[in-house]
């Protein structure tokens, strides 16, 4: 009785494994383009300009108002229709969830900029540093170690999300459980199947952003949590925002 | 290809009717996880389950909503409807969340009120309800209130297990008509008249307790 | 009382007209005035204490002089340029970015709470702002780096960071990042205020070194009155967004001529 799930998981696990990949590569595309665009975003919002804000809060309230499926069922059944073009579906995919977690990881970035202490823009001041330089030197170094653990979060989030391209036909791990459960019958056990498979990528993610999250403490001279192995590494860290040289 | 009125005319009282499904599995989702995140919460810091239910919920906050809906869709009993399926998966997924916000808030809570509950030796209940929770949830709030958005962001999955919320009206219009487009834009305006609106009042609302 | 024997001051070399000038400044937060119209100048090479009750101005001084806040109201001139606005066409317009970093290479800044970068060596805090502003090798910068280190008594810090040293020992470090820039003017903005009592004589010491070794001008608001006495030229006692008294450090110290100097002096002296 008891190795029945088992048989069909390891029957099944070529085929899990190509979903997983799937998922793993929308998950890391889907990550680059997020980035990409909230940083830029991001750093736009912290400026004084009065266009450069409004675009910025333009982007991130619009997108982190539309629902990820919405995006990209627009992009993958409706640009057919009003233009000449098809985009492929994982593209689409991609491009949808890049938006949408951009969106919220733009606020991230602003608000980490925002949250490095303003006697630090001072002293560049002092220093009379240009603003790129106040930026890649001062400002951005001390606002990543802010950003990476909510970072971490909104990876598991894209990662999660991207179930929703099994919907428009990309064969992702979803809709490898999907094919599965239908052609054995055996529903719960497929997708149950694609659960544990969809928790193992999610700890490797995190246990990723840990080990950015160490480096990026140990360069601010702040010391990582307490213990060390695997283990620790999925503990949420412990450091607080203790950087020297801040206003009280 | 110009926009096409009639086809609006048409969907448009259908992706409303989908709106309410939508607004109704948000709200009714949203109470069970308020209600089972705060119950998470305190027993998380209960020996031996404590760890179990923490794990548990860790599973659910990192696999996907939309498999764990497939999965509970295809094991409820027949009589249970999609829409029950629907709201119960989301406020346990949700849940999951919540239970997080709450324990920073309860973490956020000085350690001298809990030194101070134990010198008056207050009983539990009142530990919790009179000192600990009004404390910790008042702070909370804020963060609550963007998960209520971020919920009904996440109706639309609920198309996949056929609950006719406006992404099921929308998908089968749009393709018997063969205006994706208009069927689909609307939704993505019906989302962002109703979520940019909500998020803004919630973050007045977090700005007014910020300042207290 | 305060403007008119500004230029009696005895400076070293008072002569070939002020360094730093002060015109009817005004400075307002929202409905509260900071500065008054205030007058003032520095000449080259002198040392200038700043001392008064807190929110009287003195910090606000040092801001506007290190651009990190603009007036109101009236000019502040640097060596004969205005630190807010720049000449177009025979006009004052508003200073740009550009003119702001030109009249700020000579001016330098020491915080009270350090604001060393947390994500640099020592090392890097005094060497990024010669190497990226100013344009020095990094051979050079290093060896100044080097040169400062051991001035301020360091040198076996120079790869530590900064959340590895003790407060004095960060504060001894953000002088030698000013000094870097090789400033004709030093602010020093209550440099010991957040040090632990133990760790003050030491920076104090290396202040002095610097007011004795260099002819750098010096503007300092400080609640060190001894300090005050030893290395300043002149005493500027402020009080509501005005001078209230200014004299040399002997006159102010031994012999206050207004009130407010008085019961200001008796307070801190009580407290330090």
């Amino acid at each position: 009785m008891g190795s029945i799930p088992v048989d069909f998981f390891i029957d099944r696990f070529p085929l899990y494994l190509e979903g997983a990949g799937t998922t793993f590569t929308i998950t890391v595309l889907g990550t680059a383009l997020a980035f990409v665009l909230a940083m830029v975003i991001g750093v736009l919002g912290t400026l004084r300009n009065p266009v450069a804000r409004g675009v910025a809060s333009f982007y991130t309230e619009t997108f982190r108002g539309i629902a990820a499926l919405v995006l990209m069922f627009w992009m993958a059944f409706s640009i057919p229709q009003i233009t000449p073009y098809e985009l492929d579906v994982t593209f689409a995919a991609v491009l949808a969830l890049g938006l949408n977690v951009g969106a919220y990881g733009a606020e991230v970035v602003r608000a980490s900029i925002n949250a490095v202490p303003k006697a630090q823009t001072e002293a560049t001041i002092a220093l009379n540093m240009t603003w790129a330089r106040r930026m890649r030197l001062v400002i951005l170094p001390q606002a990543w170690a802010q950003m990476l653990p909510t970072f971490g979060n909104l990876v598991i989030e894209l990662m999660k999300a991207s179930a929703i391209v099994s919907l428009i036909g990309v064969t992702d791990l979803t809709q490898v459980a999907r094919l599965q459960g239908q052609a054995s019958g055996q529903t719960i056990l497929a997708f149950g199947s694609a659960l544990v498979m969809y928790f193992v990528i999610a700890q490797v993610l995190i246990v990723g952003v840990r080990l950015l999250e160490r480096r990026a403490n140990r360069r601010l001279g702040r010391t990582p949590p307490a213990g060390g192995g695997l283990l620790a590494l999925l503990r949420p860290p412990t450091v607080g925002a203790t950087a020297t040289g801040g206003a009280r | 290809m110009m926009w096409d009125w009639e086809f609006t005319a048409v969907v448009v009282p259908r992706l409303l009717d989908g709106l309410v499904i939508t607004v109704l599995a948000t709200l009714i989702g949203y109470l069970v996880a308020l209600a089972l995140g705060l119950a998470v919460a305190i027993v998380r810091r209960v020996r031996i389950i404590g760890p179990i239910v923490h794990a548990v919920m860790e599973f659910i906050r990192t696999t996907p909503l939309l498999v764990q809906l497939l999965f509970v869709f295809f094991l409820a009993p027949s009589g249970m409807t999609a829409l029950t399926v629907g709201i119960t998966v989301l406020g346990v997924h949700y849940a999951a969340y919540t239970a997080e916000v709450y324990r920073s808030g309860i973490e956020g809570v000085a350690k001298g009120q809990w030194e101070a509950c134990r010198a008056l030796s207050l009983p539990p209940l009142r530990v919790w309800g009179a000192v600990i929770l009004p404390q910790a949830i008042r702070k909370v709030i804020p963060a609550l209130g963007n998960y209520l958005i971020a919920m009904f962001k996440d109706t639309p999955l609920l198309y996949a297990i056929t609950v006719q919320e406006m992404m099921f009206h929308a998908s089968g219009l749009g393709g018997q008509y063969f205006r994706n487009f208009e069927a689909i834009t609307l939704v993505g305006l019906l989302f962002v008249l109703v979520s940019v609106p909500s998020a803004i009042l919630i973050r007045r609302l977090e700005r007014r307790y910020a300042a207290v | 009382m305060p403007l008119s024997d500004t230029t009696g001051a005895p400076g070293p070399e008072a002569a070939g007209g002020p360094l730093i000038r002060f015109e009817k400044v005004v400075k307002r937060y929202g409905d509260n005035v900071v500065l008054r119209e205030l007058d003032f100048e520095v000449a080259a090479g002198e040392r200038v204490t700043l001392i008064g009750p807190s929110g009287s101005g003195k910090t606000t001084i040092l801001r506007l002089l290190m651009t990190l806040e603009t007036v109101n109201d009236g000019v502040i001139w640097v060596n004969g340029d205005s630190l807010s606005h720049m000449e177009r066409n025979g006009k004052l317009v508003p200073a740009n970015e550009a003119h702001l970093r030109r009249v700020r290479k000579k001016i330098g800044m020491v915080f009270q709470q350090f604001n060393l970068f947390p994500n640099m060596s020592v090392r890097k805090n005094i060497t990024e702002g010669p190497v990226h502003t100013l344009g020095v090798s990094k051979e050079e910068a290093n060896q100044r780096a080097e040169d400062l280190l051991e001035l301020v008594g360091l040198k076996a810090k120079i790869d530590a960071h900064p959340t590895q040293l003790s407060g004095g020992q960060q504060q001894r470090v953000a002088i030698a990042r000013a000094l870097a820039m090789r400033p004709e003017i030093l602010l020093l903005d209550e440099v010991t205020s957040a040090l632990d009592p133990e760790l003050v004589a030491g920076v104090l010491d290396v202040l002095r070194d610097v007011a004795q070794t260099t002819d750098i001008t010096m503007l300092c608001v400080t609640h060190e009155m001894g300090f005050a006495r030893d290395v300043s030229h002149r005493v500027l006692m402020f009080d509501a967004g005005r001078i209230a008294e200014e004299g040399t450090p002997e006159q102010i110290f031994g012999d206050p001529r207004e009130e407010r100097t008085r019961t200001f002096l008796k307070a801190v002296l009580e407290t330090g």
